[in-house]
């Protein structure tokens, strides 16, 4: 399945593990743009996640426990500053499940840039009082899309440790639970700056870690591509043979730490792939060479923009990449890489792509707690609609799920 | 006559799909209002409030016709029978 989020709705793709055969359900919240999504399986969960924000009416965090048959809507925020605080939530940037070891553990990256966590598997959240009251919070800047916390990593050793990245501060580590934050930028630098190698201030656009080796990172920088072998503590460039070093999404193989993908972008001024060609970069010897990714994919007159939280790999073996453009376009590959096929066309621009394989629903069901779980098509979205009219004084609200297709 | 509070069609999925909503309590201004109108329906309110209590930058507020935002803001008097509308600015994209 893949959660597509877009300037204007969600939207699920799905299909067999076969994946040669897409369905396209949505949009879900119509008009509201969802920069993150995720899925949560753990613990007996089937719940999708939506950060979704209106242009007038603010960031919420939304999710679904019947794979989008309805959605649950807040009846407030469950992610907000602490009143008395100068900062208020302006986009909710990404979604990311807790360590193993902490199965009800969530995290939100948000904007302006600070990080939630949850600890009862999202039902509400608390400011990181570490990262937001670190000194150098103030000093961070917007980049071009506002000052966002876009990238949390948690360590799948080691529940005490997360890396986080953030434009521009760079990137953050903590190795107690959060309660302090050490900038991990060296190497990296800050194209935009007197000192090309500060301490922190880089426009980091995307980092991945690999899930058995995480200390093997890749990170795609406003200019600059980088490689760590340890953790972040320090970073190596490995933009040898790309078109450019500029670019925002990357995707790491879910079994091998040396293969990546990347999509250049010609310049941070044009922001398209270079040359008119859709192109994406592969490498499968931790970035010593790359290689164009190109059958299926236009290569005359493609003028496109993949963004950070834009591509995605799954879990299967091979292994599906998939991508999604601000033109509207999702492509993907069965086959890591090696050839792609259009699976979505004419969406609205999208900004998220998650790949993700659910728990079979069997092999789950007797942790599926009751009340949630709703049958699909008109009878359940009746049903949904009429609970919400009659709870109004409950947290949460169900409103039915649209589909536009 | 109460003040009487006229929410866009969005809003009213959080009060119980009212158009309007007549506040009970004796309000003053606008920040009255909305704290009182909180008291009942807190999900309209924290779509046109941000947590720390200002009118979200794309909801126009206007009192009998004319926007707080060229009167008081929040601290914009009201008056028994007048009517308080919320709507969304025109933007988007």
């Amino acid at each position: 399945m893949l959660l597509i989020g877009t300037m204007k709705g969600a939207f699920l793709l799905h299909s067999t593990s076969a994946r040669t055969k897409w369905t396209l359900r949505g949009p879900f919240f119509p008009g509201q743009a969802v920069y993150a999504m995720a899925y949560d399986g753990r613990n007996g969960r089937h719940r999708l996640w939506a950060a979704t924000q209106s242009m007038h009416w603010g960031a919420v965090l939304c999710w679904s426990d019947d794979f989008g048959e309805t959605w649950v809507v807040p009846e407030t925020p469950t992610i907000t500053f602490p009143k008395g605080s100068d900062r208020s939530l302006r986009q909710i940037w990404q979604i990311a499940l807790g360590n193993s070891d902490e199965p009800d553990t969530l995290y939100c990256g948000v904007e302006p840039a600070a990080l939630f966590k949850s600890t009862d598997a999202g039902n509400t959240w608390s400011l990181v009082k570490g990262l937001a009251d670190h000194p150098h919070a103030k000093l961070w800047q917007p980049g071009g899309g506002g000052l966002g916390l876009h990238t949390i990593l948690p360590d799948p050793n080691d529940a005490k440790r997360v890396t986080i990245a953030i434009s521009t501060g760079g990137v953050y580590r903590t190795s107690d639970g959060g309660r302090t934050w050490q900038a991990r930028n060296v190497g990296v630098r800050a194209e935009f700056l007197p000192d090309k190698f500060p301490e922190f201030g880089q426009c980091v656009h995307k980092i991945v870690h690999h899930p058995s080796q995480p200390e093997r990172m890749y990170l795609q920088n406003h200019w600059g591509l980088y490689r760590s072998d340890d953790g972040g503590d320090s970073w190596h460039d490995i933009a040898n043979g790309v078109p450019s070093d500029f670019g925002f999404p990357l995707g790491i193989h879910p079994r091998d730490p040396n293969t990546a993908y990347i999509v250049p972008l010609e310049s941070d001024a044009f922001r398209c792939v270079p040359d008119g060609k859709m192109r994406v970069y592969r490498t499968r010897n931790g970035g010593k060479q790359w290689e164009a990714l190109t059958r299926g994919l236009p290569q005359r007159e493609a003028y496109e923009t993949i963004l950070r939280d834009g591509l995605s790999v799954d879990s299967l073996d091979p292994a599906g990449v998939y991508f999604g453009t601000r033109s509207g376009k999702v492509y993907g590959s069965k086959n890591e890489g090696t050839s792609w096929a259009l699976l979505a066309d004419t969406l609205p621009p999208v900004v998220c792509v998650k790949a993700v394989v659910p728990i079979p629903a069997a092999a789950s069901r007797s942790d599926v707690r009751s009340g949630t779980k709703h049958k699909s098509g008109t009878s359940s979205r009746k049903a949904a609609t009429k609970r919400s009219s009659t709870v109004r004084r409950s947290a949460t609200r169900k409103v039915a799920a649209r589909s536009g297709r | 006559m109460p003040v009487e509070v006229v929410l866009p069609e969005y809003l009213r999925t959080f009060a119980d799909g009212a158009r309007r909503v007549q506040l009970s309590a004796n309000v003053v201004t606008v920040r009255d209002a909305l704290d009182a109108l909180a008291a009942t329906y807190p999900g309209v309110v924290s779509r046109v409030r941000t947590e720390q209590g200002e009118v979200r930058e794309h909801v126009n507020i206007f009192v009998q016709g004319e926007s707080i935002r060229d009167g008081d803001g929040l601290g914009t008097r009201l008056h028994p029978d007048e009517e308080l509308l919320i709507v969304p600015a025109v933007s988007g994209g």
